[in-house]
């Protein structure tokens, strides 16, 4: 079974034991199976699978399969194209079977490794995951009490202003009450209204429109400047890549699908070519056990895992492209206008910039989205502070010394290099 | 009073108790407005669930809503491969090398691709490539996204599939075979060796087939004398970078005589060289002509004579060379014809005589001058076949055709319907074929009156093969998958000869079989290959008879009209061009058009007249052309300098109509008086009615003795070591005179940092055929403004050739004619003068695009800062920022900005490339399309010197000397334009810049332009 997702230590120690427990049960092999999980994963599992067909055959109750012959399965797995050639029915007729394609040989696994491996894939299928709900409707449950003491705690304090207020009434009431019954005089100074005298003074009134305006003007002015400014734009995608789990979990360099990011203007979307490099072999999305998913379930990975093989034309069953393809319209979501010249390679390959400076935490993301504003005071924000990686490019070497001995510093900014010319970026 | 009349609108009016009447009166609708229908039913509206209330709330929230949604910015979709192919990285350019040989141009270019889309094409600067992409070369990407090709077979005008083409034709071809029906090839010059070799195949399959091939501009009788005195069909090579002293009667070498191609060894012999006795030396270049030509313009000395003048000058010139003494006419300039045959019998081995004239005697005599004088330019051995046509067989095809004899006639890639002279004869013709098939990429005269018409892909869709000349093998590979369902000729006789290799695959075979020291592979990279060795070859003719044939030459009539091919539309092929309409003439300026060349003194005996009206467009005369009784009318007449009087030239390749935009159908059509494919013909003139309106991008055609704009200088004078020929304008300065560029009103930059770009431009190498300014329209997606927009000096090139014309005899007789004027009137007489054209006047062309000044007057007077310089030199504009002003333009001393008064891309009123899907896939992607309201101008390609930095920097490497291009220093062939950084002491420019011919142009003016230009030394 190959696996994608976190593998923590304890998913492993539960592993192990259920290994351990099933290879007490399972007798006959006194073999150790979890060595031969590991075994699996490193020689078998880049082209067999233990429940579904891959290059090879799923090898999941293979000895069943070969009446328990492990002595021929040996000689299959050490040698399988000497087998071949030995004319053993068996393996020819499996070999043709499989497309002639030749199993690799095997010398280095001793019969102990090979056994182990055997025992491995004669284990029980192990149940699906069942994703209990406890942890999660006590993890929401705990959510809920939190929002609930909050109410709670602002219920109370709102009473207990209320209190306040009608208390200062209830003194006020026996103040007047007081004076009343005491007889005292009390002047009532007529005063003009504070609104009234704020009218009258004109000098007053025209400031305060002058600020009225102008603090309406910056305002309305940043609510202009945000139009066409697609910041945290993340649009529906028609295939649900998560990069979270590639760039994140699994920590897949972002040059090894955006390779055009080192040499092109463009980053590149990825050929669909470049997803199967690996999901040739990754075809579903088992997750860990226990772990909860939310709203994107394994199946939900799984299937649109399936929309990409739907999309290259790759038949999983047979192992083979149908030639069918559907190629995918993503929605594009950084989008420079066609008036600024961009280039990837400069930024990534000749400044060595992270792509995370610019497109934010995108391995934290899992629906991508758009992390800067993609304006042009961004752009020239960055000019003005980020140095040039001069060392080790022969380019700079002539420029620097002059440019250096010019301003008279040792470090460059962009700016200083005439990267903040227009013509640099508009043409 | 009052009228008793009584007015009525109709009879029944006058009927007084007509009910008509009443009810007319009565009811305004004729028939009930059926309201009731709608607002009748009482029960139905009042149990309605919507209230007219709420009707106006889901007006008010669609109409809100529609508001608002147009405030979100459109959804983009970007669709990546599916499966990505190695070699394409998008963003990044792919280079194929290939070759293009469509029947009129040869010549191995390089294909710029980007994301499998070929955009641009630039020169093969591999050694030993055949190289020099001329104007049409450059502009043929385009013809690729032609809108208006075809774009599926068509049998009889309807859609069809090749399988159903295929049935067709075989079925003919058996028929044919059967029968014995004659099979006939029609093809233009392919010089293709795995063609010639199918072809082979072919006619071994069909006995009766047989191989015409067809120049619509015919080199017939070169290729006739060739044969003669060499025993091959082809034509003899020149190498003009051997050459001392060029005669050139009538050949527009720079043109596209026999070919053309000749630029760039012409050039490297024009610029100043020091030889070893410490003079700088350079050709001598005489032409006697008709017609103003390149060449012509290009000369030291040019003599203007009529055809039978030629001949005699020819005949003259061999007598002298020869040590012959056949007796010839007199003409005006014989003192100077033989002043030019001594100096070329001088040169001995350095000299070199070419001739155009469509005459098998008098390209015998060529050969008998060369071989007298043992001509180092003149390389018989060297076969070139880039023109096979042969009128006779074409003529004897007609006349078959016309008797029924042909059964089945194939052609691929010629359109004689529209290019004979007797085109509706051939269409005639052709109806007594049993069955046509035309290999064409256009719907043109010919597909359509074909039974099929067969869509043929364009070059850079195809495989191929070419021998431009002896031992010079050249490959034609596709750059991208062809856009239609079409096919190439090869592939359709390699099926109906029953092979079933891909033609590709044919190509290789061949290839592989000829050229033994490259692998194909490498051939496919380089685009060329050498083989076989050139052996020593001389001429077997008997030339006496051949001078006195010649000598006989008389003028008959009172006009010849003599033919040319433009330096824009050549043989015509590429009519749907928009780029080539708008292109220029280099000669006449005029775009959009062909006319008629008259000297000033026909014009005048005619009553022909030129005028600038009130817009500012220049107006000429209609003439009737009649030869040999057939008329061509209302042919604008323009009057040219330079012009032989008594002989009138006319362009080839307009006045089509067929599969062109409305807006490309312009012009006359000459190939219909090209009798027998002479290019001399006897006409008779008469002036026409109306005038004519050109589209002429200059209008003003002399210097006005202002010898500050064009330095010139004459050789002499250049070599007597004085600065007399490059006087630098002084200014005083603390009461001192001192040099203009010395002197600096402004806080200067410092612009010794990094890198600083300068163009160089030598007017001695610039032969003014234009390639750069269409590679600039390629590379900058400069847009077509069409005709009328042309007129009103609205046109949109940023890179201009300028064209003068001497007053006086020479440029230095205009300056010494503005000296000798004395007093107010004489001043004012002599000026009047200078703004009109000599006779035969010199010709000088300036190349004049963004100076890129240092201290730009442009920059200081933007309101919104939207032209900025930059410290590289560049001055940049910012499109986006700007507003429209057009102040900079008003400022600018060079006259090179250029305002988008209109859209010019998807705007039906300019329905040209950019109006369609298909054309603007040529457009370069990483240079803005420009809207409306904003100016725009050169910007030393800022694109292509980012991007050599920016490889540079990916590589890790400083940039190597003369790395860095611009479009148009890349497609100079001549060597005129250098680009480069003057800051990078190995490059080029750098000597460029300070060497001593070179100046700026008004300099004067202080503002430190980063163009330099060179002083144009005359070798007369």
């Amino acid at each position: 079974m190959k696996k994608v997702g976190n593998h923590n230590s304890f998913s492993k120690i539960l592993f192990f034991c259920l290994a351990l427990m099933l290879s007490f049960t399972t007798i006959s092999f006194a073999q150790d199976a979890a060595k031969g999980k590991e075994l699996f994963n490193s020689k078998c599992a880049a082209c067999h699978k233990l429940d579904a067909k891959s290059t090879g055959p799923a090898l999941r109750g293979v000895v069943e399969r070969h009446d328990g012959d492990v002595e021929w399965l040996h000689k299959w797995i050490k040698s399988s194209s000497s087998l071949i050639k030995s004319g053993d029915a068996t393996a020819v007729k499996l070999f043709e079977e499989w497309n002639s394609v030749p199993m690799n040989d095997f010398p280095e696994l001793s019969d102990e490794d090979i056994d182990n491996i055997l025992a491995y894939t004669s284990e029980e299928k192990a149940a699906a995951p069942v994703v209990t709900d406890s942890g999660a409707s006590s993890q929401g449950g705990a959510s809920k009490a939190d929002a609930v003491s909050n109410i709670v705690v602002l219920g109370a304090l709102v009473v207990v202003l209320l209190m306040l207020v009608t208390m200062l009434f209830s003194v006020r009431k026996v103040l007047k009450k007081v004076i009343e019954t005491n007889g005292f005089e009390h002047e009532i100074i007529q005063r003009t209204s504070i609104w009234k005298a704020f009218v009258k003074n004109q000098f007053l009134v025209i400031v305060s429109v002058i600020v009225m305006v102008l603090v309406g003007s910056y305002f309305a002015f940043g609510y202009m400047m945000q139009i066409g400014v697609d910041k945290g734009y993340e649009p529906v995608q028609p295939i649900h890549f998560s990069h979270k789990i590639h760039a994140g979990d699994n920590g897949i360099d972002c040059k090894y699908c955006h390779s055009a990011a080192r040499s092109s203007k463009t980053s590149g979307i990825p050929s669909l070519n470049v997803c199967m490099n690996c999901h040739k072999n990754i075809s579903e999305f088992t997750g860990e056990a226990g772990k909860d998913y939310g709203k994107y379930t394994p199946e939900f990975y799984t299937g649109e895992i399936q929309k990409l093989y739907d999309a290259v034309g790759w038949d999983a069953d047979a192992q083979k492209y149908t030639g069918k393809e559907k190629p995918v319209k993503w929605v594009r979501i950084h989008n420079l206008p066609d008036f600024a010249y961009y280039n990837h390679s400069q930024h990534v390959n000749v400044a060595g910039l992270e792509c995370q400076t610019c497109h934010g935490p995108v391995e934290e993301m899992e629906i991508m989205r758009q992390h800067s504003p993609l304006t042009m005071g961004w752009c020239i924000d960055c000019h003005r502070k980020t140095d040039v990686k001069l060392e080790n490019n022969e380019y700079y070497a002539k420029i620097h010394k002059e440019l250096a001995g010019k301003y008279n510093k040792e470090k460059l900014t962009v700016a200083d290099m005439g990267g903040l010319e227009c013509g640099k970026c508009h043409y | 009073m009052a009228s008793n009349k009584k007015y009525w609108k109709s009879v029944e009016e006058l009927n007084e108790n007509s009910s008509i009447v009443e009810t007319l009166r009565d009811n305004e609708f004729v028939e009930e407005i059926p309201t009731d229908e709608f607002l009748g039913d009482k029960d139905k509206l009042s149990s309605s669930s919507t209230t007219r209330r709420d009707f106006l709330k889901y007006v008010g929230f669609s109409t809100a809503a529609a508001t608002l949604a147009a405030c979100e910015g459109p959804v983009v979709k970007s669709i990546p491969y599916v499966v990505q192919p190695d070699e394409i990285v998008p963003g990044v350019a792919d280079y194929y090398a290939t070759t293009v040989a469509d029947g009129f141009d040869f010549v191995n270019v390089l294909v710029k691709t980007r994301e499998g889309r070929p955009i641009k094409i630039d020169n093969n600067k591999l050694a030993g490539a055949y190289s020099g992409a001329n104007a049409r070369v450059n502009a043929s990407v385009l013809t690729m996204y032609d809108s208006l090709r075809l774009k599926q077979p068509k049998v009889s005008g309807k859609d069809t599939t090749w399988d159903d083409v295929d049935v067709k034709v075989k079925a003919s071809l058996e028929d044919a075979k059967s029968k014995g029906g004659n099979i006939v090839l029609l093809t233009n010059t392919m010089a293709s060796p795995s063609t010639d070799k199918l072809i082979g195949e072919f006619v071994a399959a069909y006995p009766t087939a047989k191989h015409v091939v067809y120049d619509a501009v015919s080199s017939s009788s070169a290729l006739d004398a060739y044969e003669k005195a060499y025993g091959t069909r082809g034509l003899a090579d020149y190498d003009f970078s051997q050459a001392d002293v060029i005669v050139s009667v009538d050949a527009d070498f720079l043109g596209d005589w026999q070919g053309g191609g000749y630029d760039s060894a012409y050039a490297q012999k024009r610029i100043p060289k020091r030889n070893t006795d410490e003079r700088k030396v350079m050709s001598k270049h005489i032409q006697l002509e008709s017609n103003m030509s390149l060449s012509g313009a290009n000369a030291d000395v040019r003599l203007p004579l009529n055809s039978a003048d030629l001949k005699a000058a020819l005949v003259k010139i061999y007598n002298i060379v020869v040590g012959a003494n056949v007796s010839t006419n007199g003409t005006a300039y014989d003192e100077a014809i033989k002043k030019a045959a001594q100096q070329l019998k001088a040169a001995g081995s350095n000299g070199v005589l070419v001739s155009g004239i469509d005459d098998v005697n008098a390209q015998l005599l060529v050969f008998a001058i060369n071989e007298a004088l043992g001509s180092k330019a003149f390389l018989p051995e060297q076969t070139k076949f880039v023109r096979q046509g042969n009128d006779a067989a074409v003529a004897q095809l007609i006349k078959d055709m016309t008797a029924g004899k042909v059964h089945t006639l194939i052609m691929s890639n010629v359109n004689p319907v529209y290019s004979l002279a007797n085109g509706e004869a051939f269409a005639e013709a052709l109806k007594n074929v049993d069955l046509s098939v035309d290999f064409s990429m256009k719907e043109d005269e010919t597909a359509l009156v074909s039974t099929i018409a067969a869509a043929a892909p364009h070059y850079l869709e195809s495989w191929g093969d070419v021998v431009i000349k002896k031992g010079h093998y050249s490959v034609t590979q596709p750059t991208i998958r062809p856009l239609f369902d079409t096919r190439q000729f090869q592939d359709a006789l390699l099926l109906w000869t029953n092979n079933n290799t891909p033609y590709y695959d044919y190509v290789k075979s061949v290839g592989q079989a000829t050229i033994s020291n490259k692998t194909w592979n490498k051939i496919v990279h380089d685009g060329f290959a050498t083989f076989g060795d050139l052996n020593k070859v001389s001429a077997n003719a008997d030339f006496t008879s051949a001078a006195n044939a010649v000598a006989k030459a008389k003028k008959e009539g009172d006009f010849e009209l003599v033919f040319y091919t433009k330096t824009g539309m050549g043989d015509g092929q590429q009519a749907n061009n928009p780029w080539l309409q708008e292109f220029p003439d280099p000669i006449s300026r005029a775009s959009w058009d062909n006319y008629a060349t008259v000297a000033r003194v026909d014009a005048e005996a005619l009553g022909i007249v030129n005028k600038h009206v009130a817009n500012g467009g220049l107006d000429g005369s209609y003439i009737t052309l009649t030869v040999n009784g057939v008329t061509l009318e209302n042919v604008p007449a323009l009057i040219q300098p330079g012009q032989a009087p008594g002989t009138i030239g006319l362009a080839f390749g307009y006045g089509r109509k067929e599969a062109l935009k409305k807006d490309m159908q312009v012009g006359v059509n000459a190939y219909k008086l090209y009798f027998n494919a002479n290019k001399v013909q006897t006409v008779s003139v008469a002036k026409g009615n109306g005038m004519h309106e050109f589209a002429c991008v200059q209008l003003h055609n002399t210097l006005m003795s202002r010898n500050d704009i064009i330095k010139e200088t004459t050789a002499d004078v250049f070599n007597a070591n004085t600065e007399e020929w490059n006087v630098f304008p002084m200014v005083s300065y603390d009461h001192q005179n001192v040099k203009a560029r010395t002197i600096d009103i402004w806080e200067s930059f410092d612009r010794t940092v990094g890198h600083h770009f300068n163009l160089s431009i030598d007017l001695n190498a610039c032969t003014g055929c234009g390639a750069c300014v269409i590679a600039c329209h390629a590379e900058n997606n400069v847009p077509v403004v069409g005709k009328s927009e042309v007129r009103r000096s609205r046109d949109m090139h940023w890179l201009r050739i300028d064209r003068y014309y001497s007053s006086e005899d020479t440029f230095d007789g205009d300056v010494q004619k503005k000296k000798d004027a004395k007093g107010l009137s004489e001043y004012r007489s002599a000026f009047y003068d200078l703004e009109n054209p000599a006779d035969n006047p010199q010709v000088a062309f300036q190349p004049v695009m963004c100076q890129h000044c240092n201290h730009a007057p442009c920059e200081t007077v933007c309101p919104v800062a939207a032209t900025s310089h930059g410290r590289q030199g560049q001055n940049h504009m910012a499109y986006n920022r700007c507003v429209g002003t057009r102040y900079c333009a008003n400022n600018c001393p060079y006259k090179v900005r250029r305002f988008n008064w209109f859209l010019y891309s998807q705007n039906n009123e300019f329905d040209f490339n950019m109006n369609d899907d298909l054309g603007r896939m040529v457009l370069n992607p990483d240079v803005v399309v420009r809207s409306r309201g904003v100016m725009e101008k050169c910007s030393l390609c800022i694109q292509m010197t980012q991007a050599t930095i920016l490889k540079a920097k990916n590589e890790g490497r400083a940039v190597r000397p003369n790395e860095f291009e611009t479009a148009c220093s890349a497609a100079c062939s001549s060597g005129a334009m250098v680009f480069g950084d003057v800051n990078d002491k190995d490059s080029d420019i750098v000597e460029l810049v300070e060497s001593d011919r070179s100046y700026h142009l008004l300099e004067h003016i202080g503002t430190k332009p980063n163009v330099v230009y060179h002083v144009k030394v005359r070798n007369v």
